[in-house]
């Protein structure tokens, strides 16, 4: 096994151009495991945490531009208020030493359904930005992720950062697991609200074999939700929102939950989200009035 | 491959380092530093927290290479003065958990140790106040004890908060 130290994008490109098989590593929460436990020999390892490109954030228009080797801790300390859902999101990765290493890159390249980040990118309608010797695109979360651990990417090719829009409404993450900390999550759920555009957005983490979103959930609450003036929804209309979220997870029974468990707390976990959002989505009126 | 990183002070060199092992595996069994403990193997016990490069991390999911140049501190760092064993005292951090017999099979008290210097450094160290039990237990949260110590871990960290501000505030 080879050990690559790139310092710069283009040298990390060509490594990976010329030896596919080669595992990027940025955090090692993810890539350590399996080699500590002897389940993958990779012909080389390569260390991405020498590009600085790749550990930097920032405004690219109106997206925040984050590099794919930003770790949790700096997410939530920096983007709270620009990316409220990934932010919260990231608060419940593992613990705090895990947090300090792990990344939103390294969660969409092993693209485990049970990933933090999938969710609120889904919901924010966020950009994966790739890269390759053949030249840099753009992929939207909504379109990434393909089947079982299979995304978008290409085998030559890095995910070097996420386009984060402006939010333009509440933002929401809610997780179900058996503790606070050390937990990888039963199932989780965000929701997003655009204002600008009056849309619903929804992702479903450890729901199905990819991360997902429940789309006839976000066209119904997006008809039924009072942009106007965020008036609270009436139970039946809150219901049948939680019960829309649960119709699209494609569970299974496994040894952190049953299926039928996770779309009863897919369901909880939509209407406290939407009544956290039509909280927060009054303050905001109120505050602009 | 060799790999030189400063450590607790030090600059050290390991040599005949197989590319896929951890950081953990290298100061245990290359360079003789055997206060990080080895039990999970995955991140879920905290048991080999080392400051990398100033933060805290779990050391057994650090690839050896990555450690290249980089400065890392780990539980024997935490002892005051030089030299080896009875020559130097021990940390604040240290005396407390001591006191407070946070300490049972003590295979987990070098993570908690780390962890804790961390958080009083972030709170009390910074000018913030003494962390409240939320912030403790949510600092600690990665490191497992099996022996269920727990309420004198936090005793500890209390203490050693306690102390860490009445010296600041008397500085």
């Amino acid at each position: 096994m080879e050990f690559l130290s790139p310092s710069t994008l283009e040298e990390a490109l060509e490594a990976k151009s010329a030896q596919p098989e080669a595992v990027p590593i940025m955090g090692g929460t993810d890539v350590m495991v399996e080699l500590n436990f002897d389940k993958r020999r990779p012909p080389a390892l390569i260390d991405l945490t020498r590009i600085p490109e790749l550990t930097e954030f920032g405004p690219d228009g109106d997206h925040v531009r984050l590099g794919a080797g930003v770790p949790y801790t700096r997410v939530i300390e920096h983007l709270s208020e620009r990316a409220p859902a990934l932010a919260r999101a990231s608060r419940s990765v593992a613990s705090p030493q895990i947090r300090n290493r792990g990344t939103v890159g390294g969660n969409l390249g092993g693209a485990s359904p049970a990933g933090e980040s999938h969710p609120p990118l889904l919901a924010t309608d966020a950009v994966i930005e790739l890269a390759s010797v053949r030249g840099r695109r753009r992929v939207p979360a909504r379109e990434f992720y393909l089947s079982l651990r299979t995304t978008a990417r290409r085998e030559d090719e890095l995910i070097t950062a996420v386009l984060l829009p402006e939010p333009s409404g509440p933002q929401q993450f809610a997780k179900i697991g058996t503790r606070n900390a050390m937990v990888i999550a039963v199932t989780s759920f965000s929701l997003a609200l655009d204002t600008e555009r009056q849309a619903v957005g929804t992702g479903l983490g450890s729901a199905g074999p990819t991360p997902l979103r429940a789309e006839a959930a976000e066209e119904f609450l997006a008809g039924e939700f009072d942009w106007e003036d965020g008036r609270p929804l009436a139970e039946p209309v809150v219901r049948e929102f939680g019960r829309l979220v649960a119709a699209a997870a494609r569970p299974i029974d496994d040894q952190r939950g049953s299926a039928e468990y996770r779309r009863h707390a897919l369901a909880v976990m939509a209407r406290r989200a939407l009544s956290w959002s039509v909280t927060d989505y009054r303050k905001g009126v109120t505050r602009c009035a | 491959m060799r790999v030189s990183f400063n450590v607790n002070g030090e600059d050290v060199t390991a040599d005949d380092v197989w590319p896929g092992e951890s950081l953990l595996y290298v100061l245990r069994e290359r360079l003789g530093l055997p206060g990080s403990k080895n039990a999970c193997e995955q991140g879920e016990c905290g048991s080999c927290t080392v400051y990398f490069d100033g933060v805290t991390a779990c050391s057994c999911m650090i690839a050896a290479g990555q450690a290249q140049g980089r400065e890392v501190r780990t539980v024997e760092g935490l002892a005051e003065g030089s030299g080896k064993g009875s020559d130097r005292e021990l940390g604040s951090v240290q005396e407390a958990f001591v006191e407070a017999g946070a300490v049972q099979c003590g295979f987990c008290t070098p993570g908690l140790l780390v962890q804790t210097d961390d958080l009083l450094e972030r709170t009390v160290g910074a000018g913030r106040p003494a962390p409240e039990d939320s912030e403790i237990r949510e600092a600690l949260a990665g490191n497992l004890c099996r022996c269920t110590g727990y309420e004198k871990i936090i005793d500890a960290v209390r203490l050693a908060a306690s102390r860490r501000a009445a010296a600041g505030s008397e500085a």
